[in-house]
């Protein structure tokens, strides 16, 4: 870690600005998980508390925003720290995005459980279990500034990819052998898209954590690099 | 509502820099070099003020010298027009070169070079004259008298200074009577009537109010065009504002030479990080 900041106030108010981003990273973590838990164990009650959380997410991106807008008018921050409160601004709309994935993953719960289950959920929790762990990834990355663990994160996200393109193959068969499914799913091939975007969003989490340790970025690039 | 744009969306954009981020910090420069500093260290009396500084001035653009007091970057901007050879008991090693001639060389004229290279000071120093004499003042000493010459001369660089329209009415007014910001442009008008090459600046703005502060700021981007500008600043974010290329000094050694932007975003060094973000110490 570097030396302390001479201005301890403003030293505080970074250590507020990496704490806050993390609490809204476990919140949101949690989220997903719980959301994925109403939709595998047909709780439209869990997907309800869930969808009515969100607000809490919505609440700390724009706490958050403020911290770091304030921080920027008042500390004319350069170098390291400059690059930590842009990555904490960028972060927090991925954060408030997954969020909002969480909430659609949890109406999509509550339509299908009003209607008898198309099949046992398998690839939908494996999927929901790997971009989860790229958020909490991604976020430990950010707090040990660790750009081999952020790499990891990107490289990841093609297993969700590919998950993702089975899903959508196996939907499709079910909708050309029975239309009766088409419905359901339809809503499952939301789902997987949806999981396919939080990991999506983590990975932009990651590009952004290499881009504050190293200062330089890795995003956009047709392939990832070895190493940074 | 004011339609004058605001001054950093005036400022041209610099061009993307190459990105052969851990090349030698001499390196970081792709522009042509007008001052060439090669391994030079000074020194009041037994005190080394400067050690083995090596890196090129590119040549009209802003370079910014940063660093905590003490750490040599006056000195070096003294160095460069010979400044120092009014203090007693100093010493320079090495070599300095403007468009590759030796400015110690025995045979350079050394009021010749302060001509070429101008200095603006951090506390104004118009003589007590009136404005129109303080403009023409280098070109009396040279022995210009034509009046229509010195007419123009004058008007042209109160144009250049950004000072014409405050004062173009009162020319032959005290210079004392300005204000300090006006005092501030009267003596870049000076410095810029010679037709430097070179312009020093030592903390030129600290002891002016914002609202100076900026037209200085303003000044320096247009001076940019005709003339190499070096500054030496304790605040960093007029560093960053108005500099092209930024030099880090410290306890006498250059640290850290390369792109401004690149500087304050992403430096390679840990004690330029370590300054610029105010955790030094």
């Amino acid at each position: 870690m570097p030396a302390e900041h001479t201005d301890k106030r403003y030293e505080e108010e970074l250590k507020k600005l990496r704490q806050n981003i993390l609490y809204m990273g476990g919140l949101v973590e949690d989220q997903i998980q719980k959301s994925v838990k109403s939709l595998v164990d047909r709780d439209s009650d869990l997907a309800q508390v869930i969808i009515e959380r969100d607000h809490e997410v919505n609440r700390l991106d724009v706490d958050i925003d403020d911290l770091c807008i304030r921080l920027l008018a008042l500390h004319q921050p350069a170098g390291r720290d400059l690059r930590f409160i842009t990555t904490g601004l960028k972060i927090t709309t991925d954060l408030e995005r997954i969020g909002d994935m969480a909430v659609n993953v949890c109406e999509r719960a509550i339509e299908l459980n009003q209607e008898p289950q198309l099949k046992p959920y398998i690839d939908i929790p494996r999927m929901a279990q790997i971009s989860q762990r790229m958020i909490r990834e991604s976020l430990d990355a950010f707090v040990r500034e660790d750009t081999d663990l952020a790499l990891k994160v990107c490289k990841d996200d093609e297993e969700v990819d590919e998950l993702n393109r089975q899903i959508f193959r196996e939907t499709i068969t079910y909708m050309i052998s029975d239309p009766q499914t088409i419905n359901r799913a339809i809503k499952i091939s939301s789902l997987s898209k949806y999981l396919e975007r939080i990991a999506d969003h983590a990975t932009n989490i990651a590009e952004m954590v290499i881009f504050m340790v190293k200062g330089k970025s890795i995003r956009h690039m047709k392939d990832l690099p070895p190493s940074v | 509502m004011d339609s004058v744009p605001h001054t950093a969306l005036r400022r041209r954009i610099a061009p993307e820099p190459a990105r052969d981020a851990m090349a030698d910090i001499t390196a970081n420069v792709a522009e042509k070099p007008l001052i060439e500093i090669e391994n030079v260290s000074f020194y009041y009396g037994a005190a080394q003020a400067l050690k083995g500084i090596n890196f090129s001035i590119p040549e009209k653009k802003a370079t910014a010298l940063i660093g905590p007091s003490g750490c040599g970057k006056t000195t070096l901007l003294r160095c460069l027009n010979r400044m120092n050879d009014l203090i007693l008991n100093t010493r320079l090693e090495g070599k300095i070169t403007l468009h590759g001639r030796d400015i110690y060389a025995p045979s350079t004229d050394v009021i010749n070079l302060r001509r070429r290279v101008g200095m603006i000071f951090q506390k104004w120093n118009p003589f007590p004259k009136s404005i129109y004499e303080n403009v023409i003042y280098g070109l009396r000493i040279i022995g210009v008298k034509k009046r229509a010459a010195l007419d123009e001369v004058v008007e042209k660089n109160l144009r250049r200074a950004a000072l014409w329209d405050e004062v173009k009415d009162n020319l032959h007014k005290g210079a004392t009577e300005l204000s300090g910001g006006q005092q501030q442009r009267l003596c870049i008008a000076r410095a810029l009537a010679v037709e430097p090459q070179v312009i020093l600046m030592d903390e030129p703005c600290s002891a002016l109010d914002p609202i100076s502060t900026a037209k200085i700021e303003e000044l320096i981007h247009e001076l940019k065009d005709t003339f190499t500008i070096v500054i030496v600043t304790h605040n960093m974010q007029q560093a960053a504002r108005v500099s092209d290329y930024t030099a880090f000094f410290y306890l006498g050694e250059l640290i850290e030479f390369g792109e401004t932007a690149k500087l304050f975003t992403a430096p390679e060094q840990r004690q330029t990080e370590d300054y610029i973000t105010g955790r030094f110490g």
